[in-house]
């Protein structure tokens, strides 16, 4: 007999189970919505010419394969501060912060939630905006946390609930957690305006919350990485020393590499050298230090000006790629003669779309257009391209007159 | 942190990695999108594959499983974060995990992280005879609760370089097997050690031939010096193929909460290497050039020192293996080298092997000469 007969098989993942009936689809103008992945216009992976670049002065360079220090790749951390501070923040040029490398943007979260269960006493709950990105639940459970919500996505609005987020976020317990999304709400694209953001942060400030902000789309979302980071840095020039996660899989195309980065926002360069004292002896036992690769492609793009140019323009290409998708989806709907209010599907931004479908109309999409999304509607503007934006459109219209 | 050294004292990148290196650069179909949550499947089968041998009964009868990890650090905590919730019951941190005394550092902070409560040490290391303690290892094993969990060193145990023969092997999986006790195997140095990946192997694979379920960690950091990419391997065996399954199946929950998904640089090197034979064989080579220059430097160093009249045995620097050796000297005769002479080792008489050369073996013999000669 075996250890593991009781062991239970785990759950199928939903998103998987999507893109395998997705492949088992012979349906030629089958479309996967899905996918979580930037597409070019012909529907295929895009890798950054400035990625290309830097992956040849790699080769060329000639470099050892020494284990990197714990806390990763300096040039890259303190260029991963900078991108996500702003170089003439306040706290970057002080020093009262810690970066430390993490794999992609799950790594870093997690490194975060373990550094919080450890040291953050004041409280076990974490508050998740209602949807949040699926992964986000069992990362804190994992690190050993509480998961509350607060109220975030308006379904008959398709928009954000400010009033029912500020009246949760008024009711959370001083000094629980509270993870926002800084750019490109995940699932939904809804993301509050700067004025939104204000009072969100007056809020918080007031009820004394930690602040986490998971910043997974920085440039990907506006096209450019100031704005996408606004919320950011507003929050910690009102004086909120903040966590951050930051991934570079999608706005570098690097999501293999698992380039990310944690960071803790702290009173003083003093504190941060503790912080990150911590944070080191909490890695170690996880996987030891950081893989080079994507951290190096990441640090050359961000420290070579040249690059860094054709970085801001390519991220902007892409975002500039999805926000006209989300146009053109729009106008052919209203081509079809939906009567139907689509204003979400550009209102909202980043990958992802919540576009108010039920999950009836997605069975309808999946079995009589091979139109392949998630039970929530949930749709990935980056599988949309000009060559099938009209049969989407077609399609949505069938099932929503 | 160890690393392999030339003789001239530098890094060195494998020649055949360097190749293929330049093969995954010049070849423009090549992307970055994520690899599955387990892993490239063509390294994770290639790395099971060098770990349980071709002809693995295991790997013929299907039952066997593998996960991608991040170093052979990673492979050992998401197979703890794993016993913890699903070894010995359900999610039972009273499971005694036993680890060698003494032991790589990291191992206790590992199991404690992922949560174990009740970590212990068994007997390894007899200072007065500078080798395995293999009776009180076994006593340690007999005393064990049952169902605790061993983490065993595969070869080249770190930090003593000591290894049990295939003789004590037997002995010891015998104990394991009478006492229901779970082997955890940490394979850190798989070929590197004595030049062959079926010799370093052969403990892993006994244990399989004697039917146990045990998990392997394997890492490819030193035997591909591929150190900074993190790759990594966790082998995973079981009674049969249902069984591995749904283990993995709880894995890739663990591994989506740690890391999502793994890097995929390093395992594109490992696998290609791997599924070439030309690359395969070209990777043994180079493999051997590392463990051949770290064998010459022990026998070279046993020579200078049984030559000097070193007080004291020296056999057990050719009798150790792998990247460490417990030189036996006291802590005052290491404060000496380090203060006098300039030498660095750990505080237990640990020397790093690779940190030998042709040119520094002469003022390293003489050193612990005077060590050992001026201080008692």
């Amino acid at each position: 007999s075996s250890w593991w007969s009781h062991v239970e098989m785990g759950p199928p993942d939903p998103i998987l189970g999507v893109t395998e009936a997705f492949k088992r689809d012979t349906n030629s103008k089958k479309m996967n919505l899905g996918v979580g992945a930037y597409r070019d216009d012909n529907g295929k992976p895009y890798v950054l010419n400035c990625v290309r670049k830097a992956e040849a002065m790699i080769a060329s360079n000639k470099m050892d394969k020494e284990y990197l220090p714990i806390a990763g790749l300096a040039d890259f951390t303190r260029a991963s501060a900078e991108l996500a501070l702003g170089e003439n923040s306040e706290a970057f040029k002080s020093g009262r912060y810690v970066t430390v490398q993490g794999i992609s943007g799950t790594g870093s979260l997690r490194i975060g939630a373990n550094f919080l269960q450890r040291f953050f006493k004041s409280s076990r709950d974490v508050y998740l905006p209602k949807p949040s990105w699926g992964n986000h639940t069992p990362i804190f459970r994992d690190a050993g946390l509480q998961l509350q919500a607060y109220r975030y996505y308006e379904p008959k609005t398709c928009s954000l609930d400010f009033s029912g987020a500020m009246d949760d976020i008024s009711k959370i317990p001083e000094k629980s957690i509270i993870l926002l999304h800084a750019c490109a709400h995940n699932p939904t694209g809804v993301d509050p305006r700067q004025e939104q953001w204000k009072e969100i942060a007056a809020l918080v400030k007031k009820r004394n919350l930690l602040v986490y902000f998971d910043m997974a789309y920085q440039g990907f979302a506006s096209g450019d990485i100031n704005r996408d980071a606004w919320a950011v840095r507003y929050f910690i020039e009102q004086g909120i020393n903040l966590v951050l996660s930051q991934s570079y899989a999608k706005n570098m195309g690097l999501y293999g590499e698992r380039a990310g980065a944690f960071t803790v926002i702290c009173s003083d360069a003093e504190e941060a050298k503790r912080v990150e004292s911590q944070l080191k002896i909490l890695i170690r036992p996880m996987y030891s230090n950081p893989p080079l690769n994507g951290a190096r492609i990441a640090s050359i793009i961000l420290n070579t000006p040249d690059l860094r140019k054709e970085w801001l323009t390519e991220v902007k290409g892409m975002a500039d790629r999805i926000i006209s998708m989300r146009t053109q989806l729009v106008s052919n709907l209203k081509k079809e003669g939906s009567s139907h209010n689509w204003q979400h599907i550009t209102d909202q931004i980043g990958m992802f779309c919540f576009t108010g479908l039920k999950p009836e109309q997605v069975e309808r999409l999946i079995k009589e257009f091979s139109i392949y999304m998630t039970k929530d509607g949930r749709i990935s503007v980056a599988g949309v391209t000009s060559g099938n934006v009209g049969y989407l459109a077609h399609a949505i219209h069938q099932v929503t007159k | 942190l160890a690393a392999y050294r030339t003789d001239e004292g530098q890094p060195w990148v494998l020649p055949v990695v360097k190749k293929v290196e330049q093969m995954i650069a010049n070849d423009n179909s090549l992307n970055h999108e994520y690899l599955p949550i387990l892993g490239l499947p063509e390294f994770r089968a290639n790395a099971s594959r060098i770990a349980l041998g071709d002809d693995s009964p295991a790997i013929k009868e299907n039952r066997i499983g593998s996960v991608q990890s991040l170093g052979g650090t990673g492979a050992l905590r998401i197979g703890a974060e794993f016993l913890r919730r699903w070894y010995n019951g359900n999610n039972n941190t009273a499971t005694p995990v036993y680890i060698s005394a003494p032991s790589w550092e990291n191992h206790n902070s590992v199991f404690v992280d992922a949560g174990f409560k009740d970590i212990r040490t068994y007997h390894y290391w007899d200072a007065a005879k500078r080798g395995l303690d293999l009776q009180g290892l076994l006593d340690d094993m007999k005393k064990a609760p049952e169902f605790s969990i061993f983490i065993l060193h595969a070869c080249a145990h770190n930090p003593t370089g000591t290894d049990p023969t295939p003789d004590q092997w037997k002995q010891i999986a015998a104990v394991m097997k009478q006492r229901f006790l779970f082997p955890f195997f940490d394979s850190a140095y798989q070929g590197f050690a004595s030049g062959s990946l079926d010799k370093d192997a052969w403990a892993v694979r006994y244990f399989v031939s004697e039917g146990f379920e045990l998990f392997c960690a394997q890492s490819f950091s030193k035997n591909f010096g591929l150190y900074n990419e993190r790759v990594g391997n966790l082998t995973v065996v079981g009674k049969d193929a249902d069984n591995v399954q749904r283990v993995l199946s709880q894995m890739e929950k663990i591994v989506r909460t740690t890391w999502s998904n793994p890097p995929s640089q390093g395992a594109r090197i490992v696998a290609i290497t791997l599924s070439s034979p030309q690359l395969f064989a070209e990777w043994k080579d180079n493999v051997k050039t590392m463990a051949d220059r770290v064998l010459l430097m022990r026998s070279e160093l046993r020579s200078r020192l049984e030559s000097l009249g070193t007080p004291g045995t020296w056999n057990h620097i050719t009798e150790q293996i792998g990247m460490f050796s417990f030189t036996g000297l006291n802590p005052k005769q290491v404060e000496y080298m380090i203060k006098e002479k300039h030498i660095y080792l750990m505080a237990s008489g640990r020397i790093n092997m690779c940190g030998l050369t042709t040119k520094n073996l002469d003022y390293v013999a003489k050193s612990i000469h005077e060590a050992v000669t001026k201080i008692q």
